[in-house]
């Protein structure tokens, strides 16, 4: 497959990835990435000359039913857990305004 | 007293153990080492001499006491600042988690604690370890001990070279395409990248779920095993571990014997790319253990080429979902776009992310993005695990006919600081011979096999064995370097 | 932002001569384990903020998740008491959004296998049964919940800024999504209430989840289009989120059946796009706007093992399944004999288990029925509060029919016993005490005031010693009001009749 990436696609990927890239790094992003694509795509035809059914591998070690009984262990204190918070209020995380949906 | 800090961990137990130095003399030696050479190594991003000496001293007096304690205590060791550590910050080598503290240690951390290991402190890594040479570090590149104009190596440098340049007898490295076996090489020391699931992931920060593992890094194959029995076994908070006995590394490690083993070497890693002087290198191991009793095979393993393609696509895939945590809110760095006096939560998201992310990061997420995306899944993603398989299937056609498969670990020697930062695809292809372990999930190890006659550099050699036969490699390496012995640094080149 | 201009609402069944509705039901149900999805933390509801988390629900760097057996367990379970098969091998994925209530910016979930999948379930209104095909059941955990401050008082619009408690985040949740519903377009509101009903009943059954749609451990998104009578043509669907009663379930049918109407009445076009139900007023609001940006880049989550429960342990979850919910319904009506209508009317409450636990606690079953589908319907209705959400549990009711029972009150008290336990005063036994409500019998209190009775009301007392014996009544009726309704009214028709004997 060839795809090159365009400017918007980067910018469009880089929304999704939540991260405002300058007009700089999607200038370089997108001459960078075409040419790690062109790579990295071999992988398709690699699998349609293997032909016959090849089972896709997610885990390398083939283990399955791993599970916890359901008894409940010690977690974090309060201030543990909001050590590390950057703003915090009420023993709550204190977090920007989120206005992802509208009321 | 002889140099402390270049006694071999095995060989430090045993003058522990039988009272002729103490573990506060052994890390106060490390510490002092640190303050004398790290300035020129950037292999620690932060040392902890305080809380190595109280658990020096804490492991001293229980051996007086005349308390049984476990081989290793008492010997120092450096983690990889990818690990988390109560009590000492825990970066990943990135801005966006500078001055982070985590509130609990991994389970790694905890066995070494157990161990009565002094933790010494953080090193120097590739930013949340993406990169083959330590110089995407937020902190500055870690550098080679052998030539401080060079990369040691990545992601886990700071550890190689921390070893390397006797820092630390021993340090823990982490490895998702190489990142143990390629600093090991470059530095001249042993590395190993246990079996998938051999060594606990949690508290371990993930690049790539699927492909990373914890392992060992140290001066010789036994001491590595010593590290590796600290460290391996079943651990239910990773739902990954296998829950299986650990492998007897240190029995293999001590037997060292190949005579009758059979060892493939792998056609397909040779010949164009592979420096001559690390060719020539290799070639003489072969011929040295062919004369030790070894039976050489060649074997192809034709699906090993795809590996950095199929890595390529797996791994950004799980770093873009891995690291989506890193934004803002619970911990880390929290950076507003500039001009927005009342920033969402979405803006200020994507501000720190931009911030916080080195280039090399940022690349990898963009690219896992893609590669995940609706449309492209199948594709992409889809396809690259089919290689897996396919990769997997050569390891086990290959196990068939060998007990280990053998390689250089590197295709070249360490290369000059800043020599592959314009070119991201020419700094991938480094990993070509480390890659299909990860992708497979079987171990590895990478023993020294002299310096390079072009470079005068470290070169690497790395055997590969099946799942869960860790034993076999450090078998195979202890052999290997009695026959070759690891060239000794004998002091940091400036 | 989405409509472009508003449309009228057309009148329900208005809509239905031009349109049929099609609707699809997806249904969160939390699970009651003690601990966690992929962790140990507890999970009790309402304890203090950010007391109930650990590395790995709160997303920290290195944490890594661990499968709660007991959730898998009940998934199973959930599976098969909707006839669903259950997955020989299925797997986990992360699905891929940023959201601040949500630790990783990844919810672990189910993609493309799930552990349930292919079922039903027959959900009965006015008699009529009405098979609901389930496309799937699977396993994924809870978010966290925040609090937004500033602006308008907790709406997220106009907030300054958020508040996060992540105890919420990680519970089990078993998502139950079913395949279209297509059913006369008049039943449609009804028997998407009753399906909801009936799921929170089988979790009761199952014992799994405590099912309660004001708090959250139920919640049901309705999905809905409509097309054009006799057409084939699926239209554009809204998903109305997190209905919080099993009313408000029938009232957004309703609402957005009339409001799509509306929209293609006036030949444009309906906004995918996901809304918000008002309690007030039984309206919706347009939320996000479903767009191509909206990609979770689903993938296997590679810190977890997949699921493969074996055929033999499916087998036996299945012997431990409730009784199903037709054979149930009429094994009770038998044992309550109740009428066909009774049942009906009891089911087309929601007041099945109600009644269940009513008659368990002691209650005969039409003392039961009678409370909870007249008294309690008539304030569930009152107040927009669903029955078994109303402040009250069926072993309360059952005392209050013991205390009538036992003479201690009389069906009117009773009616101020159930205003005081509602307002949260206490125990039956507590609401009679703190309110005064007993019934007075003691001879002493009633026998004066039976004395004042006769000495206010001579001619009436002349006819009964005439032996005009139903004039007793006006004197029974002075001492009721005397002692404001709590006199024994027998004994004090025994008393008139002794003294004027
Ligand atoms: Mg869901
Ligand atoms: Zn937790």
């Amino acid at each position: 497959m060839s795809s090159p990436l365009s400017r918007e696609d980067v910018a469009h990927l880089a929304s999704l990835a939540r991260i405002s890239l300058s007009e700089d790094e999607l200038d370089r992003l997108g001459a960078e990435l075409p040419a790690i694509l062109d790579h990295v795509a071999a992988v398709q035809g690699v699998v349609e000359s293997a032909g016959a059914d090849v089972a896709p591998m997610s885990h390398p070690v083939p283990i399955t039913n791993v599970f916890r009984a359901d008894e409940p262990s010690p977690g974090l204190s309060r201030d543990e857990a909001l050590s590390g918070a950057p703003a915090s209020e009420e023993d709550r995380f204190l977090v920007p305004k989120i206005l992802g949906e509208e009321a | 007293m002889s140099d402390l800090t270049r006694l071999h961990a095995s060989d430090l137990a045993a003058q522990l153990a039988d009272g002729s130095v103490t573990s506060v003399e052994a890390t106060q030696a490390q510490i002092d080492r640190i303050a004398a050479v790290d300035g020129d190594l950037n292999a620690f991003l932060h040392v902890d001499a305080e809380g190595a000496l109280a658990t020096a001293a804490d492991v001293d007096a229980r051996r007086a006491a005349g308390e049984s304690l476990p081989t290793l205590a008492g010997v120092p060791i450096a983690v990889k600042d990818l690990i988390n550590t109560v009590g000492q910050p825990t970066t990943a080598g990135s801005k966006i988690l500078e001055g982070w503290v985590p509130p609990y240690d991994a389970t790694v951390v905890t066995r070494l604690r157990a161990a009565g290991l002094p933790i010494l402190g953080k090193t120097n890594l590739d930013e949340f370890a993406m990169g083959s040479s330590n110089e995407h570090s937020a902190y500055g590149p870690a550098r080679n001990p052998w030539d401080t104009g060079r990369i040691p190596g990545g992601s886990s440098g700071g550890s190689a070279a921390a070893v390397a340049a006797f820092e630390a007898p021993l340090a823990l490295g982490t490895d998702t395409g190489g990142s143990i076996r390629q600093p090991g090489a470059m530095t001249g020391i042993v590395g190993v990248k246990p079996t998938y699931g051999g060594v606990s992931r949690y508290g371990v920060i993930a690049m790539a779920s699927s492909l990373d593992q914890v392992g060992p890094m140290a001066r010789s194959v036994l001491d590595a095993a010593l590290l590796h029995e600290v460290i391996a076994g079943h651990d239910p908070r990773d739902s990954t571990s296998i829950d299986a006995p650990v492998p007897s590394v240190v029995e293999a490690a001590r037997r060292g014997d190949v005579a009758g083993l059979r060892i493939g070497v792998v056609r397909e890693f040779a010949g164009e790319g592979f420096q001559p002087g690390v060719q020539r290198r290799f070639d003489e191991a072969v011929a040295k253990l062919a004369d030790a009793g070894a039976e050489i095979v060649e074997v192809s393993c034709p699906s090993f080429t795809h590996g950095i393609a199929a890595y390529y696509l797996v791994m950004p895939s799980e770093v873009s979902s891995n690291l989506a945590r890193f934004d803002a809110m619970r911990y880390g760095l929290r950076v507003s776009p500039d001009g927005n006096p009342s920033p969402s939560a979405e803006q200020v998201m994507a501000a720190t992310r931009d911030a916080g992310f080195g280039d090399e990061v940022k690349r990898r997420i963009i690219l896992g993005t893609y590669a995940l995306s609706s449309g492209y899944y199948d594709a992409y993603y889809g396809s690259a695990q089919k290689v897996r398989t396919l990769i997997a299937q050569d390891f086990t056609a290959a196990f068939e006919q060998v007990d280990v498969l053998f390689s250089p670990t590197a295709p070249t020697t360490a290369w000059r600081l800043g020599e592959k930062s314009d070119d991201p695809l020419a700094m991938y292809l480094e990993d070509v011979c480390t890659i299909p372990a990860n992708l497979a999930g079987v171990p590895g190890i990478n023993v020294p096999i002299g310096l390079a006659d072009d470079s005068g550099l470290p070169v690497g050699g790395q055997f590969l064995a099946p799942a869960q036969a860790d034993e076999r490699l450090y078998n195979a390496g202890a052999a290997l370097e009695r026959l070759v012995p690891a060239p000794v640094l004998e002091e940091v080149v400036r | 932002m989405s409509t472009p201009t508003k449309t009228p609402l057309v009148p329900f069944d208005d809509a239905l001569t031009r349109y049929e509705p099609v609707m699809g039901l997806e249904v969160h149900v939390e699970l009651g384990t003690r601990t966690k999805m992929f962790c140990g933390c507890a999970t009790e509801f309402g304890a203090e903020p950010n007391t109930q988390v650990c590395p790995v629900c709160l997303g920290l760097p290195g944490a890594l998740p661990v499968v709660n057996a007991k959730a898998v367990e009940s998934a199973i379970r959930i599976g098969l008491a909707l006839n669903c098969e259950i997955a020989e091998w299925c797997r986990f994925a992360r699905k891929n959004y940023f959201y601040p209530d949500q630790p990783k910016n990844f919810q672990t979930s189910q993609y493309d296998e799930p552990i349930a999948f292919d079922g039903y379930t027959d959900v009965e209104v006015d008699g009529e049964v009405y098979r609901i095909e389930i496309e799937r059941a699977h396993m994924e955990e809870d978010t966290g919940k925040s609090l937004h401050v500033g602006g308008a008082t907790g709406r997220i619009h106009g907030a300054d800024h958020s508040l996060l408690d992540y105890n919420r985040a990680g519970i089990p949740l078993i998502e139950i999504v079913t395949r279209t519903i297509e059913v006369p377009g008049d039943k449609a509101p009804a028997v998407a209430r009753a399906y909801v009903n009936q799921l929170r009943d089988l979790m009761l059954a199952l014992g799994v989840s405590d099912a309660r749609m004001d708090q959250g451990s139920l919640r049901a998104d309705v999905n809905l289009s409509l097309k054009p009578t006799g057409s084939s043509t699926l239209g554009t669907r809204s998903e109305t989120k997190n209905v919080n009663s099993f009313r408000s379930v029938e009232r957004a049918v309703r609402y957005e059946v009339g409001r799509h109407a509306g929209i293609l009445d006036a030949g444009q076009k309906v906004v995918q796009e996901t809304r918000h139900f008002h309690e007030s007023d039984g309206s919706t609001s347009s939320g996000r706007e479903k767009s191509d940006a909206e990609d979770y880049r689903y993938f296997p989550e590679p810190d977890l093992a997949p699921v493969a429960p074996s055929r033999a342990w499916v087998d036996e979850l299945r012997g431990t399944l409730p009784e199903p919910p037709s054979e149930r319904r009429k094994r009770l009506q038998a044992e309550w004999e109740f009428s066909d209508l009774d049942m009906r009317d009891t089911i087309g409450a929601g007041a099945l288990e109600l009644i269940v636990a009513t008659v368990e606690a002691g209650a005969a079953p039409q003392a039961a029925r009678k409370w909870w589908l007249g008294e309690l319907a008539r304030r569930s209705n009152d107040t927009g509060v669903d029955l078994a959400a109303l402040p009250i549990t069926p072993a309360q009711v059952a005392g209050i029919q013991a205390l009538i029972d036992a003479g201690k009150i009389n069906d009117k008290l009773a009616r101020d016993v159930f205003d005081g336990v509602l307002a949260g005063e206490g125990t039956p036994e507590e609401v009679v005490a703190s309110r005064g409500l007993e019934v007075v019998s003691d001879d002493g209190a009633l026998g004066e005031a039976v004395d004042r009775a006769i000495e206010a009301n001579p001619d009436v007392a002349d006819k009964i010693r005439d032996g005009k014996l139903q004039a007793a009544g006006a004197l029974i009726g002075a001492v009721m009001k005397e002692m404001r309704g709590q006199a024994d009214a027998g004994r004090v028709r025994e008393l008139i009749l002794e003294k004027l004997s």
